[in-house]
């Protein structure tokens, strides 16, 4: 974008020459990814924020159109690169919503697990950024080491530490082991220690406090307009929450054992203590959940024709052959209804919606991602303006931006 | 919890369109509006059902959909933050006339949302503040979205000016 459109900002000529522009990113190491933004200062104070994105956008929507509902959840996954399993559960959801798939119990409840340690790290990394960006160092290591258990436990379930592309329509790659469920309890006996470390530092730290509260705020009434959600929308007051709200997956069985965390703030510092304080939550609910994980399969029935049958039937019996080429084949595939969808979860960062257009095939006819960092993006504007420039830092550090989805 | 059928009456009522119609697939409800009717339409959803957040707005290029009559869909997804409530509005557009009101005076999440469908779609939105390109460049020629962009090939990428080091 030419720096020129900065200059449509109305000033008189005789304020205009105090100001100058400042070109922040697209590499820089606060953006933590590639996105720029263009500042009007006046000395050091921002008087009008221009955002500049599409640094990454590499085109997953179009691709989308080409791969089918299977093969899709590997660029899913591509698009938010902190929580990725978060995005595979987003995605099958909603094309296990167009097929009107029920998932079994098991399927259901280790997708929850999943889906809460996914918050876990993504919470952990964003407060551990954030305050690395101020200056405070030793709650990233903290916060980071915390993260390489959860992979760890994610490697454990999928063979795959990152990108895991664990889920599959109808349940997943496949069944976890024992040592799984060790490894998630032993994650749920020593994650409170690093969180109260983490706590410790930061949470009563007058130089992380001073930098983070009174900045950036955002009213409850801009929030709701602006289209926020999740924890940025939950620490402007806006009390709303998918998991509560409209439970999906194994929520709806453990909604008493988790609650929504609210703030009134709506600044940096409130959403900084919604996600320290979502974290403790979605402890409770894998606490819940890993002890009472139900037995049974966890795809289901093969004989519904929607499941990819288990890797051993594949390879052993004429039937799972047969089913898995019925699925696989160029001319076969998955019959899905002439029909189009919304469906939405609640990933770490937000409502996190695909719509999805099927035209009869197994390729979707177009699938739309929601991405919840596209719509915090927008927002930033209304917020930086009247702070200091340092103070960007601290306010794109608590929108939780990642580049990946913003662009896809 | 507003009943979809007594917002629908009510709508038919107040904008005096009687081609407004609702489909419900599996728990999304969708209300179908003729664009002249979509404005208004939305308002009301907006000042009189409690519909204040816009959750998305996206569009769907129908070309080679099966049976489809019209080319181009665009769709707004509203949330009711008080009831959650939830509701699909979609409007029809055609070739060569691809313009639509700008939801922006209702909805401040409509600016980055709709320069979003108009740089991959090429959907103009009459009203809006800053209607620019926001993923592709400014100097991008085609609407990459649409199904008639080819998905593989040297396209407008393989064209992008490089500027050297003494230019910039």
């Amino acid at each position: 974008m030419p720096l020129e459109l900065v200059e449509t900002w109305e000033t008189t000529s005789n304020q205009k020459q105090y100001l100058w522009t400042l070109n922040f990113g697209p590499q820089h190491p606060a953006t933590h990814t590639t996105l720029r933004l263009i500042l009007t200062l006046d000395g050091e104070k921002v008087v009008k924020a221009v955002p500049d994105i599409g640094y990454l956008h590499s085109g997953f929507e179009k691709l989308g159109e080409d791969l089918n509902y299977n093969q899709y959840v590997t660029i899913v996954d591509r698009m938010n690169y902190i929580s990725p399993v978060a995005n595979e559960i987003a995605w099958h959801h909603v094309v296990e919503k167009l097929l009107g798939i029920e998932l079994t119990p098991r399927c259901q409840y280790i997708r929850t697990i999943l889906a809460e340690l996914a918050r876990i790290s993504d919470h952990c990394l964003n407060i551990g950024t954030a305050a690395l960006d101020l200056g405070a160092f030793t709650p990233f290591l903290y916060a980071f080491y915390q993260r390489e258990l959860i992979y760890d436990i994610i490697q454990e379930a999928s063979g795959q530490r990152f990108h895991p592309s664990y889920t599959r329509i109808g349940g997943l790659m496949y069944d976890v082991r024992h040592e799984w469920i060790r490894k998630v309890r032993a994650f749920v006996q020593s994650f409170p220690k690093a969180h109260s470390d983490i706590h410790r530092l930061l949470t009563r730290n007058r130089i992380f406090v001073q930098r983070t509260k009174g900045i950036g705020v955002l009213p409850r009434e801009l929030a709701i307009n602006l289209g926020c959600t999740g924890p940025v929308a939950r620490a402007s007051g806006v009390v709303r929450d998918l998991r509560k709200d409209e439970p999906y997956l194994a929520y709806g069985e453990l909604r008493d054992t988790f609650q929504v965390v609210c703030a009134t703030g709506g600044d940096c510092y409130a959403r900084y203590l919604v996600r320290m304080e979502e974290m403790l939550e979605s402890l409770k609910i894998i606490r819940a959940a890993i002890e009472n994980l139900p037995s049974g399969p966890v795809n289901i029935d093969v004989e519904t024709k929607e499941v990819l049958p288990p890797k051993p039937e594949t390879w052993r019996t004429i039937e799972g052959l047969i089913q898995h080429f019925e699925l696989i084949m160029t001319n076969r595939g998955l019959n899905t209804p002439r029909e189009e969808i919304y469906g939405a979860i609640e990933s770490p960062n937000g409502e996190l919606g695909f719509y999805i257009v099927a035209d009869g095939s197994d390729r979707p006819y177009r699938c739309r991602t929601r991405p919840p960092s596209f719509v915090h993006f927008a927002v930033f504007p209304y917020l930086a303006v009247g702070h200091q420039i340092s103070d960007m830092v601290a306010i794109l550090g608590s929108l939780n931006i990642i580049a990946a989805e913003l662009d896809r | 919890m507003i009943a979809y059928h007594h917002i629908l009456e009510t709508l038919r009522r107040i904008t005096g369109c009687s081609h407004l119609e609702l489909r419900t697939f599996r728990d999304n409800v969708r209300l179908e509006v003729p664009r002249e009717y979509l404005y208004p339409v939305l308002q009301h959803l907006k000042e009189g059902f409690g519909f204040d957040m816009l959750i998305d707005i996206t569009a769907v290029d129908y070309l080679y959909y099966p049976d489809a009559r019209r080319r181009f869909g665009v769709i707004y997804c509203l949330l009711n933050t008080s009831t959650g409530q939830r509701l699909v509005v979609k409007t029809y557009l055609d070739e060569p006339d691809l313009h639509l009101p700008s939801v922006f005076p209702l909805w401040k999440a409509a600016d980055w949302l709709e320069r979003e469908v108009y740089d991959m779609f090429g959907i103009v939105f009459d009203g809006h503040p800053d209607l620019r390109r926001i993923l592709l460049p400014e100097s991008f020629a085609d609407y990459p979205l649409r199904k008639d962009y080819p998905l593989r090939g040297r396209g407008e990428r393989h064209n992008f000016p490089t500027l050297s080091r003494a230019e910039s």
